[in-house]
């Protein structure tokens, strides 16, 4: 097994499957914390459902890069849907469903009407749970990967207070001054990023996996925010790991391994919460 | 000059008010306690003194040198906070956020700052601990702690001791006397009227009828003591 490993280790492409695996596993812990606290863990799994319809749109068109379409409509999304979460009649997890719901109808649709590939279930297959394998990674889509992961990270550590600040209490930080409007600007625009990043490892339906599972698991074990923060990124990034090197060996779809591989986590995790 | 003044405020969403013709003023030391009937317009009173929210009419001017970011806040408990996963040294320290202005991380003087106000509190043994898993009043203690970090001028108290018990409320009482007694401004809404009228120093009681003036006063005036037979105090 070990021999099998090491071989499939010598091609670059598997190479750049653990890098961006990683990568992705890292940012998209993250903010898990901050969107199970504020009651967002469906905006994660709204936008995976806009970047479905992003792709299909990308598609329809013939667009190389799929990641410069589907990248900018999330981002507007993740904007829309914070905004209608605050002043107006449809209320935020409505708005989310409505979203999400109408893109992924709408993809499809377009991708049944206008798709030249011959093979449209198995295209619409591995979009929404990631393709059989991420060995089909170009060398630009890791830099663009490489380069978005950075960002994420970069601006999570320099906010981190921030964060904190205006997830624990909202209106708090806004009466001490604090732009509490610019920070959800901030985190949705942060997410959308992670969703469109993470959609390459796993799928568009299983990307809330990815964002909340790590989070809730470290949320059993540990006490502080720094210390849930920490554990779920490290968490997370073994799992998805494991999975990946697992799903190499044993000729499993990725996308699904991980996330499966993140459930026992939280299972062990769980158990272990309960014993202390 | 004094802290406070507001002129003709209005409280209300969209079109409809819900209070009107507010006037008072808060000096710096007074302990002012608001009062009033469910729904009269407390709390929507607090977030506009915070500028949460605009003033449907009327003006709110800051003196004293005070700037608007330099109130401190103690708000009711939300849900999101009942199951939070941060320690107590994390959450006080999080009222230094308005002196860092774009800084990222918080320096020496905000960490000795958590520490005094921890102090101040008596709850710098618990500063490792979970905040989840404090009691009511230890976390009261916390919030108040993040309260102080964030200013040493004035305090709006939201409501502090509900769901306390009654030791723990009165504990609660006199710490906000003690901080009073120390210079810190105080204002405070409260359903507690027994409490209104042994700690603060001027009432403002808003619905129907507006008063504000002094405790004494209010003891003596016809809103005040309406408002009190029927809360069956005296």
């Amino acid at each position: 097994m070990l021999d099998k490993l090491i071989l499939y280790f010598e091609y670059p492409m598997v190479r750049y499957a653990l890098i961006v695996g990683v990568l992705i596993a890292l940012c998209s812990s993250l903010l898990g914390v901050t969107l199970v606290l504020k009651r967002f863990s469906f905006i994660g799994d709204g936008l995976s459902h806009v970047a479905f319809g992003g792709i299909a749109i990308a598609s329809v068109f013939n667009v190389s890069h799929e990641m410069y379409v589907v990248l900018p409509i999330t981002v507007i999304s993740a904007v829309l849907l914070l905004r209608t979460g605050q002043n107006t009649r449809i209320k935020g997890d409505a708005a989310i469903a409505m979203i999400s719901v109408g893109a992924l109808a709408f993809g499809y649709l377009l991708m049944n009407i206008f798709s030249t590939s011959s093979n449209l279930a198995g295209d619409v297959c591995s979009t929404l749970f990631g393709s059989m394998s991420i060995l089909t990674l170009s060398l630009s889509d890791v830099v663009l990967c490489v380069v978005l992961s950075v960002f994420v990270l970069t601006v999570f550590v320099l906010f981190y207070n921030k964060i904190f600040a205006v997830t624990f209490d909202e209106n708090f930080s806004r009466a001490v001054g604090t732009n509490a409007s610019g920070y959800n600007l901030l985190i949705a625009i942060v997410i959308a990023i992670i969703i469109v990043l993470a959609m390459n490892l796993v799928g568009s339906l299983l990307i809330s996996a990815l964002v909340i599972f790590p989070a809730l698991s470290a949320m059993r074990i540990f006490k502080s925010f720094l210390g849930v923060t920490v554990f779920s990124a490290i968490l997370s990034v073994i799992c998805a790991l494991l999975g990946i090197i697992f799903s190499i060996l044993a000729g499993t779809p990725t996308g699904s391994t991980i996330v499966a591989v993140d459930v026992a986590a939280f299972a062990i995790c769980s158990i272990i919460g309960n014993l202390k | 000059m004094s802290l406070i003044t507001t002129k003709d405020l209005s409280l209300g969403y969209d079109n409809y008010a819900i209070a009107e013709n507010i006037n008072f003023t808060v000096n710096a030391g007074d302990y002012l306690c608001i009062v009033g009937e469910n729904g009269s317009g407390k709390t929507t009173l607090m977030k506009t003194l915070l500028h949460l929210k605009e003033p449907a009419a009327g003006t709110i001017e800051m003196g004293d040198g005070l700037k608007s970011n330099e109130i401190g806040y103690l708000p009711q408990q939300t849900i999101v906070q009942k199951d939070f996963p941060a320690s107590v040294r994390e959450i006080v320290i999080s009222g230094c956020q308005s002196r860092m202005g774009l800084r990222p991380f918080y320096n020496k003087e905000e960490k000795k700052l958590a520490n005094r106000s921890m102090e101040r509190m008596g709850i710098s043994d618990l500063a490792g601990r979970c905040y989840r898993e404090l009691s009511g009043g230890q976390q009261q203690r916390v919030l108040l702690a993040r309260a102080m970090c964030a200013t040493q001028k004035i305090l709006l108290l939201d409501e502090p001791t509900s769901g306390l018990d009654p030791v723990v409320t009165v504990e609660m009482y006199d710490l906000i006397k003690e901080l009073n007694d120390d210079g810190i401004t105080i204002i405070m809404v409260s359903h507690d009227i027994e409490a209104a009228i042994n700690y603060a120093s001027h009432i403002l009681h808003i619905g129907d009828e507006v008063f504000f003036g002094t405790k004494y006063d209010y003891l003596n005036s016809k809103v005040g003591r309406l408002f009190l037979s029927r809360q069956e105090v005296i």
